[in-house]
């Protein structure tokens, strides 16, 4: 049961910290923290909150690119699970809400699954479907307006509830997190998903029940996302079929390759993806404080993405390295 | 042959309207653009509202989105032989070869919400639109009055960056305080029109401004991100309508419920009726041949707390906002 540590990380670890420090100088009070009711208040809060919804979403995120798939729809899922939960908040009991909108994003992954290790259509095509399908299942729910809710059972489970002094969506997203560990490191099951990655023919001969696994992690991504809708509908005491989750995916894949794992499968870590979906939402806390012009956001969003993968080509560091070499050489 | 049905429907109509019965054989069809938000819904129901009080046969095309399907549904309008189309255009170009083509079947195209590119200006009868640099120009003038001489920090939660919509509500509040040197923004940036983003930001601005105390007041380009912005202030610890004023546009029912429960200011509303005004300058077109102006704009009506908010939010909530 011994739990691995991530293997490399540096250089996001290194990223995570130069963009709080940018964000730092950027904003003074950006270390700031005081306590009011009985919760914490900061602007790494707000990161920590802001971010849990892609943090989420990476988690199920790099388990399937790690099988070499992807999974378009978890933003739709998203806002499918998001308009359940708004829909019954007000007539059902919260353990009612959340297994009919974790259910929901589990049969969504069932969905996907299916398609992908059954049918066999690729994983970009086959998610695509429930990504433009989703959207209007969702809006389906709630007939194309903003539901909304006054549950403060519902209401908990966003930035407004806090469990020893966090946020809740913080605390859900690091229990998901812990729990995600222990299943897929804590067992053989992550090292089946690498090799299913790596090689799923190779993986198949050698015993591994690639198609089951295929579909599991796929319903994992779903329930991640649906816990992820569930967070954000409870944040804004409504759900928002059109916009909840809107272009999320996009987020949550580029926190898993900011994680380091490669979208060809194979070798990943869960606890980089985390660090990776906290880097983007630094980025855009960073942007807000800042008081730049809304014009530059996503210049600035993509000069820093730029930068942190730069970091990670083996290339760049080895012209570093060699830059390095070059200048020992003229010090000599 | 149908140049000849259609001034006998005319002159026909026309008699009616003139022995006082209200346009009862007008057929109209309305290209909707679909149902991208809470607004869109309810100018769809409101303007099955308003060809029902003037007795008219209103078909509706929703296009989800899409031009072709717009198209698609104006030639089908054609080919029936409508009275008049009603067009909510889901782009402002390529519209020029379809109005052509009504305007050969001599049947007048109005626009509404939305304005289509100026080359295609003698292809339609009339727009209905709201002025959106107006909106914008309603809210400072209230925010300037309201603040008096008081020095005010406001902080602006734009909408969508490159919606014109949001460029011109920018530009009319920015006209708005423009006689008030005492009322500045301090801070602007993008809540993409959503609740979720509204909230997002106006918690980073609370930080950016030493915990909420410098701000005066909160201007939102639209109700759903200052709803967002409301629950920001809450969980901060501000108490929005009375510590921080807020000024935001659209007259959404949800803004509604917040200014009942004393939590917003006022609100610009962008009215859905666009259909009624529409319908009235194609009875007084058919009827007596009266050209409505190119433009007819709609009233940008501003509502306080003194206006009976909850009234309105009930009578607001069952048009599908």
């Amino acid at each position: 049961m011994a739990l691995r540590l991530p293997r490399i990380g540096t250089s996001q670890v290194a990223a995570l910290i130069l963009v709080l420090l940018a964000n730092w100088m950027v904003s003074p009070q950006f270390f700031d923290f005081h306590i009011r009711d009985g919760r914490v208040f900061g602007s790494v809060i707000d990161v920590l909150n802001r971010g849990a919804p892609v943090a989420l979403l990476s988690i199920g995120m790099v388990l399937v690119i790690a099988m070499r798939g992807i999974d378009l729809s978890v933003g739709a899922v998203m806002a499918i699970c998001g308009a359940i939960a708004a829909s019954l908040a007000d007539s059902h009991t919260l353990p009612v809400v959340l297994a009919a909108a974790l259910g929901a994003g589990l049969l969504c992954g069932l969905w996907n699954g299916l398609l992908v290790a059954v049918l066999g259509i690729q994983p970009i095509v086959a998610t695509l479907i429930l990504m433009v399908a989703g959207r209007g299942i969702a809006q389906l729910i709630t007939e194309g307006r903003i539901v909304t809710f006054s549950s403060p059972d519902l209401a908990f489970l966003g930035g407004s509830g806090s469990v020893l002094g966090l946020p809740t969506p913080v605390v859900l997203t690091f229990g998901m997190l812990a729990l995600t560990l222990l299943i897929v490191r804590g067992t053989a099951l992550g090292l089946m998903i690498e090799a299913t990655g790596g090689n799923p023919r190779a993986s198949a001969l050698a015993g591994i029940g690639t198609k089951l696994i295929t579909v599991a992690v796929y319903m994992w991504s779903g329930l991640c996302a649906a816990l992820a809708g569930i967070v954000a509908a409870a944040d804004i005491l409504g759900a928002d079929a059109n916009n909840a989750g809107l272009w999320l995916e996009l987020d949550a894949i580029l926190a898993v390759v900011i994680g380091g794992t490669s979208l060809f499968g194979g070798r990943f870590s869960v606890v980089l993806a985390v660090v990776g979906a906290l880097i983007i939402q630094a980025m855009n806390t960073g942007i807000l404080l800042s008081g730049f012009p809304p014009e530059t956001n996503l210049v600035v969003k993509a000069v820093v993405v730029l930068a942190v993968l730069l970091a990670q080509s083996p290339r760049v560091a080895g012209h570093f390295a060699g830059l390095g070499v070059l200048l020992n050489r003229s010090r000599s | 042959m149908n140049f000849k049905a259609l001034l006998l429907a005319t002159a026909f109509s026309g008699a009616l309207v003139s022995a006082g019965v209200h346009a009862a054989d007008l057929t109209i069809g309305f290209s909707q653009i679909g149902s991208e938000s809470g607004w869109r819904a309810a100018e769809t129901t409101v303007s099955k509202a308003e060809a029902k009080k003037r007795n008219i046969n209103f078909k509706i095309a929703d296009a989800q989105q899409k031009q072709e399907n717009q198209i698609k549904a104006i030639r089908s309008f054609i080919a029936q032989g409508v009275d008049a189309i009603f067009l909510a255009p889901v782009v402002s170009t390529g519209w020029d070869s379809v109005l052509k083509e009504a305007k050969e079947a001599n049947i007048p195209v109005v626009l509404l919400d939305r304005d289509i590119d100026p080359s295609g200006k003698d292809l339609y009868l009339t727009a209905v639109t709201s002025d959106s640099v107006h909106e914008g120009r309603v809210a400072g003038e209230w925010l300037v009055k309201t603040v008096g001489a008081k020095p005010c920090n406001v902080v602006e939660l734009q909408g969508t960056v490159g919606a014109s919509v949001a460029a011109n509500r920018k530009k009319g509040f920015e006209e708005g305080i423009a006689s008030a040197p005492n009322v500045k923004i301090v801070r602007s940036q993008t809540g993409d029109f959503t609740r979720a983003k509204g909230k997002e930001v106006m918690e980073s601005f609370i930080k950016a401004e030493g915990g909420g105390k410098n701000i005066c007041a909160v201007y939102a380009h639209n109700d759903d991100m200052m709803v967002g912005a409301i629950q920001a202030m809450k969980e901060a610890g501000l108490k929005p309508g009375s510590d921080v004023l807020t000024v935001s546009i659209d007259a959404v029912p949800d803004i509604f419920k917040a200014m009942a429960a004393g939590e917003a200011n006022t609100t610009v509303e962008l009215t859905p009726n666009m259909a009624g005004p529409a319908f009235d300058a194609i009875i007084a077109y058919k009827a007596k041949g009266t050209v409505p102006p190119k433009w007819i704009q709609t009233e940008s009506k501003l509502y306080t707390a003194a206006d009976n908010p909850q009234a309105i939010y009930d009578s607001k909530k069952g048009l599908g906002y």
